[in-house]
C-alpha cells in the first residue's frame, strides 16, 4: 500500500464520521453555487464512509479491535473511538443502506424539494454521519452529542414533508428530546459516580466499585431514554405519524436505521459499560423488559392490522420489529442476544427493501391505500417481486434472512423458558403473513376500476376464476429506483445464506464470554 | 437517616429535579405548542444546572494558572472544568433543538392557523 493510503487507512474509525459530515457541508454549500453538485457531494460522502466501514470490517474480521484516540489524547481524558467486529458490521450496514437509498431517492428528492434539494442531501448525510458516530464512539458524552446530531437532522428531514409532517416532526422532537435528556441525566449520574466518560474505563471502575445505587439509577435513566429513542412499545407514539407523513425518501432511511442504532446503543451500554450482573443477576429488570417486548409485539401487530394504508401499516411493523430485538436481547442468553444482534442487520436491510418498494408504488400510483394497490403485479412486476421477497423476510420464511434471526430469537426464548415471548414471536409471524398476503391478494387478483371503466365491471364478477383478468400495460417505476430495490431484495436472500459466517465472524466475538 | 439535612443539604439537586419534572409536565400536558417548547427548554436547562452544581466546590477557583501562584499547583484548589465544557456543548445542542422546534411550530402555524394542539387535532380529524 502506498504511504498516502496507509495514512488514510489508520484514520478510518474517524473518517467514517468526518468524511460524510464535511462532504455534507459541501453539499449544502453547493446549494448556493450550483445545485447539481449537491448530489455528487452527498454520494461521495457516503461512499467514502462505506469504504472506511468495509475497510474496518475486513480488519476486525481478522481479530483486531480498532481504537482511535482523537488528536492523540489518551482516554480517559480524550475521546476515543472503538470499533469491534459487531460495530464494524453495523457501520457497514448503515453506510450501505444510506448509500443505496440516496441513489434510489435522487429523482424523487429533486422533484419533491426542488430548490431545497441540496439542504435535503446535506441533512441526510448529517443524519447518517451522526448515526455512524453513535456506533463508533466510546465516549458516553460524545455519544449524546452525536445522538442529537442525528436526531436534529431527522426532525428537519421529516419536517420537510407536507401537510401533517411538521406537526408529526414536532411531536417526535418533543419525545426524542425527552429520551435524549434522560440519557444525558444518566451520563451525569455515571460521571458523578466514576469521574470518567470513557466506556472501557467506566466498566473497570464499576467492576472495582461493586453495587452502587447511583449506578442503578444511571442505568434506569439511560435505558428509559433509549427506549423512547427506539420507539419501544409504551413510548412508540411518535413513530407511526412521523414515518407516515415524512417524504418517502426520508422514511426509507429513517425506518431502516434510527431504531436499529438505538438498539445497538442499548446493547453496547449493557454489554460493555454497565456490569452484566446489574442487568441480569436479579432477573427483575430483564424479565420486565422481555414482558414489555411481548406486549409490544402484540400491540404493534394488532395496530398494524387496523391500518388502511400500506406505508402506515409498515410503520407499525417497525414497532413490532423493535420489540423483537429488545425482547431477544433481554432474554440474557447467547442465542437470544445473537438473534437480536443479527436482527439489527437483517431488519435494517428488509425494512429498507419494503419501504423502497412502497416508495416505488407511491411514486407511480400517487397513493398507497390498500384499494390503490389493485393490479400491481401486472403493472409493476419487478417492484412487486422485491416486495414479495421483503414480505417473506419480515414474516420469516426460510431462504430469506428474516427466518434466521427469528430462529435464534425463538430458540433463545425457549432456552430461557419465556414462553410468552415465543408465542408472541410466532403470532407476529402469522399476523405479518395475514398483512402481507392481504396486500398480495389485492395486488394480484383485483383489477383497478378507473383504468378500464365499464369493461372491468363485467370481469369483476369472474375475476376469481383467473381467465377473466384483463392484461394491463406495464408501468414500472423509473430504472434508478428499480435497480437499488432489486439489489436490496437480492441482499435479503444473500444475507440469509451468509448467516452462519456473519454470526461466527462478527456477532459471536462481540458477546462477552460469561453470557451462555 | 436525618431527613432535614438530607433535603436542605442537597437543595441544589432537589431544585434540578423539580425543574426536570416541571419541564416534562409542561411538555406532556400543555396543549399550546409554544408552552410545550418552553417546557422543553426548562427540561434541558435542569440537566445543565445538575451538571454544573455537581462540579461546584467551596473555596476553589478556575483551573487557570495565574502569575501569583508561582508554580505551586494543588488540584484541591481548582474546580473540575470538564462538566462546564460538557455543558457548553449541551447548551449548543439545546439552542439548536429550540431553533428546530420553533421552526416546526412556525410551519405548523402556517398550515393550520393555530398553535393549540386540540384545535390542530380537530382540523386533522375533520379533514
Amino acid at each position: 500500500m502506498d504511504p498516502i493510503m496507509m495514512e488514510f487507512s489508520q484514520h478510518s474509525p474517524v473518517l467514517i464520521v468526518m468524511a460524510p459530515f464535511l462532504l455534507g457541508m459541501a453539499a449544502a454549500a453547493a446549494g448556493w453555487a450550483n445545485r447539481k453538485w449537491a448530489f455528487p457531494m452527498a454520494f461521495l460522502g457516503l461512499l467514502s464512509g462505506l469504504i472506511a466501514a468495509i475497510h474496518m470490517l475486513i480488519k476486525t474480521a481478522k481479530g483486531e479491535i480498532l481504537v482511535y484516540h482523537m488528536a492523540g489524547w489518551l482516554p480517559p481524558f480524550g475521546i476515543a473511538y472503538r470499533i469491534d467486529t459487531f460495530s464494524a458490521l453495523i457501520l457497514t450496514a448503515i453506510m450501505a443502506v444510506a448509500l443505496i437509498n440516496l441513489v434510489a431517492s435522487r429523482a424523487s428528492a429533486e422533484k419533491d424539494f426542488t430548490e431545497k434539494a441540496p439542504a435535503w442531501y446535506a441533512l441526510y448525510v448529517f443524519f447518517v454521519s451522526g448515526l455512524a458516530g453513535m456506533v463508533a464512539t466510546e465516549d458516553i458524552f460524545n455519544l449524546y452529542v452525536l445522538l442529537e446530531i442525528a436526531s436534529l437532522s431527522a426532525y428537519a428531514l421529516i419536517g420537510m414533508g407536507h401537510n401533517r409532517a411538521p406537526f408529526a416532526a414536532l411531536n417526535y422532537l418533543l419525545m426524542g428530546t425527552i429520551g435524549a435528556s434522560f440519557y444525558l441525566m444518566g451520563v451525569a449520574y455515571i460521571y458523578i459516580a466514576t469521574g470518567s466518560l470513557n466506556m472501557t474505563d467506566i466498566a473497570v471502575i464499576l467492576q472495582e466499585m461493586g453495587p452502587n445505587p447511583t449506578i442503578t439509577m444511571a442505568f434506569a435513566l439511560c435505558m428509559t431514554g433509549l427506549l423512547a429513542k427506539m420507539a419501544a412499545f409504551p413510548v412508540h407514539g411518535w413513530l407511526p405519524n412521523a414515518y407516515t407523513f415524512a417524504p418517502d425518501a426520508t422514511t426509507n432511511v429513517m425506518a431502516a436505521l434510527t431504531t436499529k442504532v438505538s438498539i445497538y446503543i442499548m446493547i453496547r451500554l449493557v454489554l460493555s459499560l454497565f456490569p452484566l450482573s446489574l442487568a441480569f443477576d436479579t432477573g427483575i429488570i430483564a424479565d420486565a423488559m422481555v414482558w414489555l417486548a411481548t406486549i409490544g409485539i402484540f400491540a404493534g401487530a394488532f395496530m398494524a392490522l387496523a391500518q388502511k394504508s400500506f406505508k402506515r401499516m409498515l410503520t407499525y411493523i417497525v414497532v413490532v420489529e423493535v420489540a423483537y430485538m429488545v425482547g431477544g436481547f433481554w432474554l440474557g442468553n447467547r442465542a437470544g442476544m445473537t438473534g437480536a444482534m443479527l436482527h439489527i442487520l437483517n431488519d435494517a436491510a428488509m425494512t429498507l427493501c419494503v419501504f423502497m418498494a412502497v416508495a416505488n408504488i407511491r411514486a407511480r400510483r400517487g397513493a398507497d391505500a390498500f384499494s390503490d394497490l389493485k393490479g400491481l403485479f401486472q403493472t409493476m412486476p419487478f417492484s412487486m417481486g422485491a416486495l414479495v421477497i421483503s414480505g417473506l423476510a419480515i414474516i420469516g420464511i426460510p431462504p430469506t434472512c428474516g427466518f434466521f434471526s427469528k430462529w435464534y430469537l425463538i430458540s433463545g426464548g425457549i432456552e430461557a423458558g419465556h414462553w410468552g415471548f415465543v408465542i408472541a414471536l410466532l403470532s407476529a409471524s402469522i399476523i405479518n403473513a395475514i398483512l402481507f398476503f392481504k396486500v398480495f391478494e389485492i395486488a394480484f387478483f383485483e383489477v383497478p376500476a378507473e383504468t378500464f371503466g365499464q369493461n372491468s365491471r363485467e370481469h369483476e364478477s369472474d375475476h376469481h376464476t383467473h381467465h377473466g383478468l384483463p392484461s394491463l400495460a406495464m408501468a414500472e417505476a423509473r430504472i434508478s429506483m428499480l435497480i437499488p430495490l432489486i439489489i436490496m431484495a437480492l441482499t435479503l436472500l444473500a444475507l440469509g445464506f451468509m448467516t452462519g459466517g456473519i454470526v461466527n465472524l462478527f456477532i459471536d466475538p462481540a458477546i462477552p464470554g460469561q453470557v451462555l | 437517616m436525618d431527613a432535614i439535612p438530607y433535603f436542605i443539604g442537597k437543595y441544589n439537586y432537589w431544585g434540578c429535579i423539580f425543574l426536570f419534572f416541571l419541564g416534562m409536565y409542561a411538555m406532556i400536558s400543555k396543549t399550546n405548542l409554544i408552552k410545550k417548547i418552553i417546557g422543553l427548554n426548562i427540561f434541558q436547562t435542569s440537566i445543565i444546572l445538575f451538571f454544573i452544581s455537581a462540579s461546584f466546590k467551596h473555596d476553589a477557583t478556575l483551573p487557570i494558572l495565574m502569575e501569583e501562584h508561582k508554580g505551586a499547583i494543588d488540584p484541591v484548589m481548582y474546580l473540575n472544568p470538564l462538566p462546564h465544557v460538557l455543558m457548553l456543548t449541551a447548551i449548543v445542542v439545546a439552542v439548536a433543538t429550540l431553533g428546530v422546534a420553533l421552526t416546526l411550530a412556525l410551519k405548523v402555524y402556517r398550515i393550520y392557523g393555530t398553535l393549540e394542539e386540540d384545535e390542530i387535532n380537530h382540523a386533522i380529524q375533520s379533514h
